[in-house]
């Protein structure tokens, strides 16, 4: 490790992959990973980085479609 | 690109002048400034102005895919150049006059250095405000199998090169944005696989409608607001002070995409169109919920984090686009719901 990678603890040069939390939104996952069925079998995947449903609501789970935003989707409790 | 039909005095000089070499041509860029300075300071609604708007599209297109049999030396004719400035500044200040009123009353928090977080939550919020009418809704349960074809029409003059404008901004993003930028725009042109390109994807819809898919087949069909809205694209794309727009145009693109195209699919569906026609709304129902996340936070929003200066110009290419949107959805629905065309009376028939 160099002495960025020692003082944060993360190899972010060779990280395979990162997933961004997206506020009232999907998870964008990038890097190296594959999507597979509960039986191992891989789901079509289009492109290189993508955004998975976490509202439940999405018509093309695993994947995000933009209905969150119609059903006010929230992953923060409400303020107070 | 096939030169287009004439619109008024000002594309007919305009043609006349291109049709020369930029050399022996002078006299008649001279005229033609004179024509376009008189006839801006006469029209009221310039982004209803077909001939203007005409013209504008075609100066840029130089920068595209050029006009055939017009030599490319054109491209950086200073005194043509002269000309599309002159035409820019006032379809600039009306854009931005319709922006503002697209923007209502919304108003920004005051005296804060935007996070990527907070800019992103903006233009989420600006996106859901968007209430004109439903050309989606419309499509989905009531067009035509003419009126589809017509909505491929206005769509084409930007779909067949869709990306094109934004790829301009590359350049002058560093950082974050500009990989965000980069991200979203090699999905647009198809992860390196041309067939998946979403203009080839666009062209195969195009030709499975019985249309013709080359570029700018049916420019003569389109009015001057279907123009309009590509040519705020250009604007902004290839004037590098309004690098802030273009991140903000692109942003509320995607983010008002994602519903709309299932609602698209679906009207084709309903016409027994099958999965390869409607592939390409398909596509972008999957897409742009990707891309929506990346343009509003990494790309508008690590802009603003870098350049805070720009964020009213993000704001302003993300109202621009809201604004011209709704013109060409009024102008849809009315025609449609009129029973009319809502193509040029001189186009060549849709059917």
């Amino acid at each position: 490790m160099n002495s960025e990678q020692q003082r944060t603890g993360v190899d972010q040069e060779s990280a395979a992959g990162s997933i961004v939390v997206c506020p009232d939104g999907p998870l964008i996952v990038r890097g190296e990973f594959e999507i597979v069925t509960p039986s191992g079998d891989a789901v079509p995947r289009e492109r290189q980085t993508v955004a998975l449903c976490r509202c439940g609501a999405s018509a093309i789970k695993p994947y995000c479609d933009g209905t969150h935003k119609m059903i006010k989707f929230r992953t923060e409790p409400p303020a107070g | 690109m096939k030169i287009p039909e004439t619109r008024g005095s000002i594309s007919s000089a305009l043609f006349a002048a291109l049709a020369k070499d930029p050399e022996t041509a002078g006299a008649e860029l001279d005229g033609l400034y004179q024509l376009a300075a008189g006839h801006l300071a006469g029209t009221g609604d310039i982004i209803g102005d077909e001939d203007i708007q005409l013209s504008l599209f075609c100066l840029y297109e130089l920068h595209y895919s050029g006009l055939d049999g017009v030599s490319d030396g054109w491209e950086w004719e200073p005194d043509l150049i002269r000309v599309r400035r002159l035409i820019e500044e006032p379809f600039e200040a009306a854009l931005r006059a319709a922006a503002r009123q697209a923007a209502g009353n919304f108003e920004l928090p005051a005296g804060v250095a935007m996070t990527s977080d907070a800019v992103a939550d903006v233009l989420f919020g600006l996106a859901a405000t968007e209430t004109g009418p439903s050309v989606s809704r419309y499509v989905a349960k009531k067009a035509s199998v003419d009126q589809l074809k017509e909505f491929l029409i206005h769509k084409s003059v930007y779909q067949l090169k869709e990306a094109d404008p934004h790829t301009w901004a590359i350049p002058r993003l560093t950082g974050r944005a500009k990989a965000a930028l980069v991200e979203i725009q090699a999905d647009e042109y198809g992860g390196g696989r041309p067939e998946r390109m979403h203009s080839a994807l666009f062209a195969r819809t195009m030709r499975g409608l019985g249309l013709d898919d080359s570029y700018g087949a049916y420019l003569d069909a389109v009015p001057a607001v279907s123009l309009a809205s590509v040519n705020l694209m250009s604007l902004c794309g290839l004037n590098r002070r309004l690098r802030g727009a273009i991140a903000g145009h692109l942003a509320i693109y995607e983010m008002t995409s994602s519903q709309p195209n299932r609602f698209y699919g679906n009207g084709f569906r309903r016409h027994g169109f099958a999965a390869d026609i409607t592939h390409y709304f398909d596509e972008h129902v999957e897409a742009d919920a990707v891309h929506e996340q990346i343009a509003g936070r990494d790309l508008a929003g690590g802009l603003v984090e870098a350049e805070p200066s720009l964020l009213a110009d993000v704001l302003f290419g993300a109202t621009a686009v809201m604004a011209i949107d709704s013109r060409l959805s009024a102008h849809l629905m009315s025609s449609w719901e009129a029973g009319e065309t809502s193509l040029r009376a001189a186009a060549p028939a849709a059917a």
